[in-house]
């Protein structure tokens, strides 16, 4: 048995130790991470975010919404009831960092998506106590205000697509993605076309219902009605995706 | 710490082993009690280790003995599994005590026809005390938890003005597929004159008797004729198409113009500009794969019973 001292007065010993702990817990905490794919429920119709929706996204995260909305419908009966079918693994695939959260001061907002219509949301943000009289949430006024910068939305997309987002910025990549999503998902994830789809997106539905102007709230609202409608629950059998735990 | 009493520093024993010559270190071992609580805690984690899921081996994980669930898939065929929560909730979902509990209940309303269910006011405690939950969850945010609306954006459920019908097959349409609420704008097509004989004609539909009656006149005439073309929707009496979700402008009930809350004859005229010229778009969501079949049929009877259904 080695003494403790004999390991605190002898540098090199002590190192070699400390490496094998921390060797260990390095091991317990990494080495999931190369299964992981294998507990991602295999569901149609996820795909990562388009340029709109991304900057939309990138709002959410600024405006530190998840500090008091999770995005993370629990397996319990009360949460089902409540918010609709619990999050899958699929679902928050391509987020970095995702959104789960860890507290609801307000409420759960995974499957919010289509609950409610633009003008509602528009609305709420803006002044929630207008709609929601006992609501406890800050007024949003400047997403309206402000224009939506979206200069760099290409830059932002390469930016996911190095932590293995699949947008495509080759020919190569593009037909991968054709393959894998369909033609009109692949080219909403084209990076070379990122602007043009963003601003035809913002124009096609409108979502700050103010035509002229493309807002912050415009991405904003195009994000949230998005959420977790994804995927077709009517097409799977629950027990499917009780396999993968 | 709290500064170490100097005359009890002898009573506690050093761990023995000196540095750089004289520095030392005091032995404080932890109580008892916690270290016989630590050990249990380790006791604990292997119990919990065997019984339920827990390490990971190669590309699968140990799932845990003694410790399986067995639900019906949508086959109707029994599944037995390890444990997991995924699996409990489907179990909890089917055969959960609240579950079967409520179930009872909801079965009796899916084979109610919904006029029995409305007369029936043992079923009806059911529908008010389920509706009440569902409706705050999914309809309150914008028709407000006591579903009377928010003038001008959202409309009252609770009074007898209906847009788009109150019939218990209208209610449980418009639940069902959701309804898109349009009036064009008219600010390009009404001079300020017209728009003002019309605004006159539309506050005195409701009985109000301030209005110039000359102008009143020429706004019926905008009303009902092709220059303004507004009984294309709101009909040549103004009582409104349910079709086509436009408002009945002949009561006293005011969905869109804020006239209630307009003190002046002035101030209820520019109320109703206001809509004239801005027009309307409005949506309500369609909660048909949202809400399952028996929930919208609570949800009708609640929304018929509140007060106004025809």
């Amino acid at each position: 048995m080695i003494k403790h001292e004999s390991i605190e007065t002898n540098v090199g010993l002590l190192i070699i130790l400390s490496l094998v702990a921390m060797g260990i817990g390095g091991l317990v905490e990494i080495v999931p991470l190369f299964y992981i794919n294998d507990t991602i429920e295999k569901v149609e119709g996820v795909r990562p975010y388009t340029p709109l929706e991304l900057r939309g996204r990138d709002i959410y995260i600024r405006e530190g919404c998840y500090t008091c909305h999770s995005q993370m419908v629990r397996p319990f009966r009360d949460e089902d009831l409540r918010y609709g079918h619990y999050s899958l693994a699929a679902e928050s695939q391509y987020d970095h960092p995702f959104q789960w959260g860890s507290k609801r001061t307000g409420p759960d907002l995974a499957r919010v998506g289509k609950k409610y219509s633009n003008e509602w949301h528009v609305q709420h943000l803006i002044a929630p106590r207008s709609v929601v009289p006992e609501s406890i949430m800050p007024n949003y006024p400047w997403l309206l205000e402000n224009e939506l910068h979206y200069a760099d939305i290409t830059e932002r997309m390469r930016a996911l697509k190095k932590t293995g987002v699949p947008y495509a910025e080759s020919p190569a990549e593009h037909a991968a993605n054709v393959e894998k999503f369909g033609e009109a998902v692949a080219n909403q994830l084209n990076i070379n076309d990122a602007e043009k789809n963003l601003l035809r997106a913002a124009e096609a539905d409108n979502f700050d219902g103010n035509p002229a102007r493309l807002s912050e709230m415009d991405a904003m609202v195009a994000y949230l009605q998005m959420l977790g409608t994804l995927v077709d629950f009517n097409q799977y059998d629950e027990g499917y995706f009780a396999e993968f735990r | 710490m709290s500064k170490a009493d100097p005359s009890k520093k002898s009573a506690v024993q050093t761990t023995g082993h000196a540095w750089d010559g004289d520095i030392q270190e005091y032995n404080n071992p932890v109580p008892r009690w916690w270290i016989w609580t630590f050990y249990a805690t380790v006791l604990f984690s292997v119990v919990y280790w065997i019984i339920f899921p827990a390490w990971p081996v190669g590309k699968s994980y140990t799932k845990g003995l003694f410790n399986t669930i067995t639900f019906q898939n949508s086959q109707g065929e029994e599944v037995t599994t390890h444990w997991n929560t995924r699996s409990r909730l489907i179990k909890n979902m089917q055969s959960g005590k609240e579950a079967l509990k409520q179930k009872a209940y909801l079965d009796q309303i899916a084979a109610t026809p919904i006029e029995a269910i409305i007369a029936d006011p043992e079923k009806m405690a059911f529908v008010r005390s389920m509706s009440k939950v569902l409706f705050a969850d999914n309809c309150a945010a914008c028709h407000g938890s006591g579903a009377s609306g928010v003038m001008g954006l959202y409309p009252n459920l609770v009074d007898d003005a209906w847009l788009w019908g109150g019939t218990i097959d209208d209610i449980s349409a418009t639940i069902r597929h959701g309804q898109k609420g349009y009036m064009p704008a008219f600010a390009e097509t009404f001079t300020d004159h017209q728009l003002d004989a019309v605004a006159e004609y539309v506050v005195s539909l409701s009985g109000d008797t301030e209005g110039d009656a000359a102008k009143v006149a020429v706004g019926e005439q905008i009303f009902k004729g092709q220059a303004g073309g507004c009984h294309y929707c709101h009909t040549q009496e103004g009582t409104g198409l349910k079709s086509q979700g436009a408002a009945n402008l002949t009561d006293q009930i005011w969905t869109v113009a804020n006239v209630p809350d307009a003190h002046t004859h002035e101030a209820k005229l520019n109320a109703v500009k206001r809509v004239i010229t801005k027009g309307i778009q409005r949506e309500m969501p369609a909660w048909e794969g949202r809400l399952s079949d028996t929930e919208i049929k609570l949800l009708t009877a609640y929304i018929y019973q509140l007060g106004g259904g025809q």
